[in-house]
């Protein structure tokens, strides 16, 4: 019998559900998703990834794969040449050696090593510190390894660096695992060597695992970016995370890796093994190009953003809306605190009177409350009339 | 490379103060390090890329490979100068390899294309042979696709 599918939905009991994902808050950003996309017309800077298409180069290495009847399985850590070039690749531009064989897994995007390296370390009730406003994930991801998430809120006053005697404060004898992810989604904050050093020291001094999320590294816009497992007595207690969608607009490949001594990547690869078995291979040999030959086309999108930054940077402070200027990343942090408004009603305004679509900052913790994000991953002429139609919501 | 050249060379109509705003200065500096390129003629000259297949120019191009005898003083420039002059030629470039110039050709119709290299280019002083392409399609002109990938699903807000 074909049922209606409303008939059918009632019939499934939420009882079913277990208590730690039914606490589980929709994430604040779907809503609005929902909204925009039902729009036409909406000029987003909402968007969380590149707006580049994969360079040509790494799309035929996709393609050249395929005609060669690349389609199986691969090792369940990832294709030897890719850990290889990864390995080579970290230690070049981040100056940790890992051993390409025990040390090196390919996930499915950071998203899905994030998740191995949670479940694989905590036991129910250890805290996961982390710096908020952060990606929508960390605080579910933490939920759903049966960990608690205790975020720590960064200021605009800051910088939105994580400050090491908030850090200190936030600490507990069941904290366990440090979350870091600098450049940070959505604040555009890094720290600096020194800075890392800081929380590196108390890392050490309290035996804290550092996750470490970079994603977002290879987008620094001023120094050049420092990995806190570079740092002495840290390469043992850090799960280095990294993938290719932000530096090499790959997001739609799902691929991405974590890097840590062997012991910590061996549990990861055991849950891995059996939840995933392997990224795609499609996707691994389309990284192994991005990482033998795109940092050319990496360094041109880089710049792009950069530019595009300096430009909503300067469009934004025109306004009269101060902002920090974004170090990393490709997300403008925009205060709203001036026009009284709050984020959810700033986006919210913006989007049915000028069909500007930008998130509302609390979708990254409420500690966001006051700000917007406005993604810069758009083109320079999407930014400029954006910025026009900005200007005029909020013109008293 | 001077980033307002690169900016100028993606998009030449960008106004005086987009230009500032991406490069952390002002209009009227950008102003006058414009007025400066032109002046040094570092920046030539200011051109629409056109799709002729869209703007239906039923129009012939060609590309000439050219063997010149160098002279004795000035080598390839003088022939290579005398050639660049024509109006028929759009660019032309000295080259390494089998051959000594790449000379860009339009012309309205096949005919005049084929005149001009039988009846200029080739009866020139110095030009020892030549060997004529004809474009047939265009994929990719100065950087620019004809059909660049769009990619229409893409999400309008994502994390």
């Amino acid at each position: 019998m074909h049922l209606p599918v409303s008939s059918l939905s009632t019939s499934v009991s939420p009882d079913f559900v277990a208590d730690h994902v039914r606490g589980i808050p929709r994430s604040g950003i779907r809503d609005f998703f929902e909204i925009v996309q039902s729009m036409t017309g909406v000029i987003s800077l909402g968007i969380g990834e590149p707006d580049f298409v994969t360079p040509w180069h790494i799309r035929e290495a996709a393609i050249y794969a395929l005609e060669h009847g690349k389609t199986g399985y691969t090792s369940n850590l990832g294709l030897m040449r890719l850990r290889e070039e990864i390995s080579r690749y970290v230690s070049t531009n981040y100056g940790v050696p890992y051993d390409p064989a025990t040390e090196v897994l390919v996930t499915v995007g950071v998203s899905e090593a994030l998740d191995l390296a949670l479940r694989a370390v905590l036991n129910p009730g250890d805290e996961v510190l982390y710096h908020e406003p952060c990606y929508v994930s960390y605080s579910p991801s933490i939920a759903l390894a049966h960990g608690r998430a205790m975020s720590i809120a960064t200021r605009v006053e800051d910088e939105f660096k994580l400050r090491p005697d908030a850090l200190r404060a936030a600490l507990t004898p069941r904290s366990k695992v440090l979350l870091l992810n600098f450049p940070t989604n959505p604040t555009g904050a890094v720290l600096t060597a020194a800075e890392l050093e800081e929380i590196a020291a108390i890392c050490r001094e309290r035996n804290l695992l550092v996750i470490s999320d970079e994603i977002y590294s290879e987008l620094s816009y001023g120094e050049p970016h420092v990995s806190i497992a570079s740092l002495p007595g840290m390469r043992e207690r850090t799960i280095f995370l990294h993938g290719f969608s932000k530096a090499f607009a790959m997001t739609g490949f799902r691929v991405g890796y974590a890097c840590a001594p062997a012991p910590l990547i061996d549990a990861m690869m055991r849950i891995h093994q059996y939840g995933i078995l392997c990224a795609p291979i499609v996707s691994q040999e389309a990284a192994t190009e991005a990482l033998r030959h795109g940092r050319a086309s990496m360094i041109d999108m880089r710049e792009k953003y950069r530019l595009r930054r300096n430009f909503l940077v300067n469009a934004f402070r025109k306004m009269g809306l101060a902002c920090f200027e974004p170090r990393g990343a490709f997300y403008l942090f925009a205060g709203i605190k001036p026009t009284g408004k709050s984020s959810h009603d700033f986006a919210f305004g913006l989007l049915k009177q000028e069909q500007v679509a930008v998130v509302p900052g609390t979708a990254f913790g409420p500690s966001g409350e006051g700000y917007v994000r406005c993604s810069y991953a758009t083109s320079l002429e999407q930014l400029q009339v954006a910025a026009e139609r900005i200007a005029n919501f909020i013109k008293p | 490379m001077d980033p307002l050249l690169r900016l100028l060379e993606e998009n030449a109509l960008a106004t005086h103060e987009i230009l500032a705003a991406q490069l952390d200065t002002t209009p009227a500096e950008i102003k006058k390090r414009i007025r400066q390129l032109e002046h040094d003629r570092v920046i030539l000259a200011y051109k629409a890329i056109v799709d002729d297949e869209r703007a239906k120019r039923t129009h012939v191009k060609a590309v000439i490979e050219v063997r010149i005898t160098p002279e004795r003083e000035g080598g390839f420039d003088r022939v290579a100068s005398r050639i660049a002059q024509y109006r028929e030629v759009s660019s032309c470039f000295l080259m390494s390899g089998g051959f000594d110039l790449l000379v860009f050709v339009e012309g309205d119709t096949l005919q005049e294309v084929a005149g001009f290299v039988s009846e200029k280019l080739s009866t020139l002083p110095g030009v020892l042979s030549t060997a004529t392409h004809f474009n047939l399609k265009t994929y990719k002109i100065q950087g620019v696709l004809r059909e660049a990938p769009v990619n229409e699903e893409r999400l309008k807000v994502s994390p």
